[in-house]
């Protein structure tokens, strides 16, 4: 069996709630992400499916339970090791897209090689721009792009460095279908490559996109899934 | 990509911020070539006044050479037509005794006196009789020189002249300056001498001869305390002179043509007239250059006073300038990195670690700090011409060797300043950032 790419072992997250309450976001929750996997993670609003993918990109310590990426448990590592883990092997896309507002496209998507210098990075970015139709656009500042070009532009960037886990967050919330299609279509692609892809979302077509569903309610996931 | 390129690409995006950060910094450091400028042309003019008084006192000093020798000259041809004074003492006197003691041991007629005024003698202007011994003051247990006075016997063949020295009246006696002081007497005081009560007419002040242990009294009374009546033992011949080369001879032949047998001597040379009047001239001239370089002095130490108050209130000045720039400037950085959460939110989610995160952060503080020295360098050395006349003529380029501290300084202290809203941003916590975008 190959070594899976994420594992989140009885994880519990709390928040300080409002006049000293505490909200429990996650709740001893279990997920296994082989290579290859397209796990969605759906459920309503506050359900806590964003707080676990940032567990899961070592975004935010939970209070209990363990989280590895291929083998390294994300918390046990310093600050310094979890950023060159994240850099290594993981790549985000957030719903919000991210990108750095006075770079071009193709400087936004040559970023993360600030955090791991690439050989290739250059040549590795232009090809990108050319797979997700954006070679005309690489000089253009994302105000001057559309949502769906900086969308496309966000996941060229999540994908510069070749990583083994995609976490998506909402990536499809900002889109029109057609654009919204287009990157589900990517997503699939790179977990058909290989890769892994833990995509958070509410959207029921974008979850059907995904090779596994899962559903959270109130900070966990049912066993039954 | 780089940390170099990201800086600039931000600075590029970001003009007015950076501009009003370069702006910020660059009044500072305005301030600081100003309060530079100032205290260098305040420093530059203090040499200029200093040179100028020392180049007067040099000038007051050359002058007062060249005067001297002028009027030493002046003194020395106006001094040829001036009289000069003889003694007349008694037939017999040895004048080696005369040299040793100061006066006569022998005596001659007060008469001899009237004598020679009531005689055609041309070659003399003044004649005064005296009678001089040196004795103990029995009542003092002091040793003094008494000299009895009448006052100017007058020149029968002459039309009076103002006396040249005043007599003493009877009843009374004038002391050297030693006499008074050390015994506490005082004009108007009364005093016993051999036995006769005297009130005292005059005190002299110091003249560091022998005139300060010396008493001065009538002649006539002079004559009765020391027993002799009607003598005396000196006469002083003031003011003598002819128009011959030999002016001496020539007054020692006439007054032997009157009073035989009498010895006539020299006293006060021309050449120590001369040199007392080259010595008030030169404490005259002394006393001007003192009170120069005296002037001298206290401008200096006045301007060095005013030098240390100017610098006094131009570095509170400066640090509270410097002071609200950092503040200001830190402000400015703080609300940089507000505008760029989500930017540091997501390079942080990449894996950028918080160190190169505030490598960006510094850098561009760096940069702040380098284009605003940089920029008052500039117009400094813009403006240097222009201001040239107003600063005594003060030259900027003296300040080229504080240049390199300012363009190492400047940027550190825009990078201290921005430190901690730099740290406290590139240490946010992502998770927090990217969940509240």
């Amino acid at each position: 069996m190959s070594e899976l790419t994420l594992r989140i072992a009885n994880t519990s997250k709390s928040y300080a709630g409002p006049e000293g309450s505490t909200v429990e976001a996650v709740r001893e929750v279990n997920l296994d992400l082989a290579p290859g996997e397209f796990m969605s993670l759906g459920g309503p609003s506050g359900c806590g499916k964003s707080s676990v993918l940032l567990i899961a990109g070592g975004l935010l310590r939970p209070d209990e339970g363990e989280v590895e990426i291929l083998g390294n448990n994300l918390y046990r590592q310093k600050g310094a090791q979890r950023a060159a883990i994240r850099a290594k092997y993981l790549g985000f896309v957030f719903q919000q897209f991210h990108l750095v507002p006075y770079l071009g496209a193709l400087d936004n998507i040559l970023a993360p090689s600030l955090a791991q210098p690439l050989p290739d990075a250059t040549e590795r970015a232009m090809d990108l721009l050319e797979q997700f139709g954006l070679s005309d656009r690489r000089g253009h500042l994302p105000s001057a792009l559309s949502v769906g070009e900086q969308q496309r532009v966000a996941l060229a960037r999540a994908l510069l460095t070749k990583p083994k886990l995609l976490l998506a967050d909402e990536p499809t919330g900002n889109l029109d279908p057609e654009n919204a299609e287009g990157i589900l279509e990517r997503l699939a692609t790179f977990a058909g490559e290989g890769g892994s892809v833990l995509m958070v979302t509410h959207d029921k077509r974008a979850a059907e996109r995904a090779t596994r569903s899962i559903r959270m309610e109130k900070g966990r996931i049912p066993i039954a899934q | 990509m780089n940390v170099g390129r990201l800086i600039i690409l931000e600075i590029m995006h970001r003009k007015l911020g950076f501009a009003l950060a370069v702006a910020t910094v660059a009044t500072s450091v305005a301030a600081l070539v100003a309060v530079a400028i100032l205290l260098g042309a305040h420093d530059l003019r203090t040499t200029q006044m200093l040179d100028e008084m020392n180049a007067e006192t040099d000038r007051m000093e050359e002058n007062f050479t060249r005067e001297m020798k002028a009027y030493e000259d002046g003194v020395r041809k106006t001094m040829k037509g001036l009289g000069f004074n003889v003694f007349i003492f008694p037939e017999g006197q040895e004048l080696d005794e005369v040299y040793a003691e100061g006066f006569a041991s022998k005596t001659m007629p007060e008469t001899y006196a009237n004598t020679l005024a009531e005689s055609k003698i041309v070659t003399v202007n003044h004649l005064l009789p005296s009678l001089t011994r040196k004795l103990k003051w029995p009542e003092r247990e002091r040793t003094v020189i008494l000299i009895g006075i009448r006052g100017e016997v007058p020149i029968a063949h002459r039309d009076p002249k103002k006396p040249l020295i005043d007599p003493v009246s009877k009843g009374q006696i004038v002391l050297g300056y030693e006499l008074h002081r050390s015994l506490g007497l005082q004009e108007g005081n009364s005093t016993t001498f051999m036995g006769l009560d005297f009130t005292i007419e005059k005190c002299h002040s110091e003249r560091g001869t022998k005139d300060d242990v010396t008493i001065w009294m009538h002649l006539e009374e002079c004559q009765e305390l020391l027993g002799e009546k009607g003598r005396i033992n000196a006469i002083k011949a003031l003011e003598c002179n002819c128009a011959s080369i030999d002016r001496l001879g020539e007054i020692r032949r006439e007054i032997a043509a009157i009073l035989p047998g009498t010895k006539v001597i020299e006293t006060e040379s021309k050449a120590l007239a001369r040199a007392e009047a080259r010595n008030k001239a030169k404490k005259l001239s002394q006393t001007a250059i003192a009170a120069k370089k005296n002037e001298t002095a206290n401008l200096r130490a006045d301007r060095e006073r005013l030098r240390l108050e100017d610098e006094q209130k131009y570095t509170a000045l400066l640090t509270a300038v410097i002071l609200v720039s950092m503040i200001w400037v830190a402000f400015l950085v703080f609300s940089n990195t507000r505008d760029r959460q989500s930017e540091i939110g997501i390079l942080r989610a990449m894996g950028i670690s918080t160190g190169s995160i505030l490598a960006v952060l510094m850098g561009r503080a760096f940069l702040v700090g380098l284009a605003g020295a940089g920029l008052t360098l500039i117009l400094a050395i813009l403006l240097s011409g222009a201001l040239r006349e107003s600063l005594h003529g003060f030259e900027l380029q003296s300040l080229v060797g504080y240049v390199p501290i300012v363009l190492l300084s400047v940027p550190a202290l825009s990078c201290a300043a921005s430190w901690l809203p730099a740290l406290q941003a590139a240490n946010r916590d992502p998770a927090t950032i990217l969940r509240n975008e």
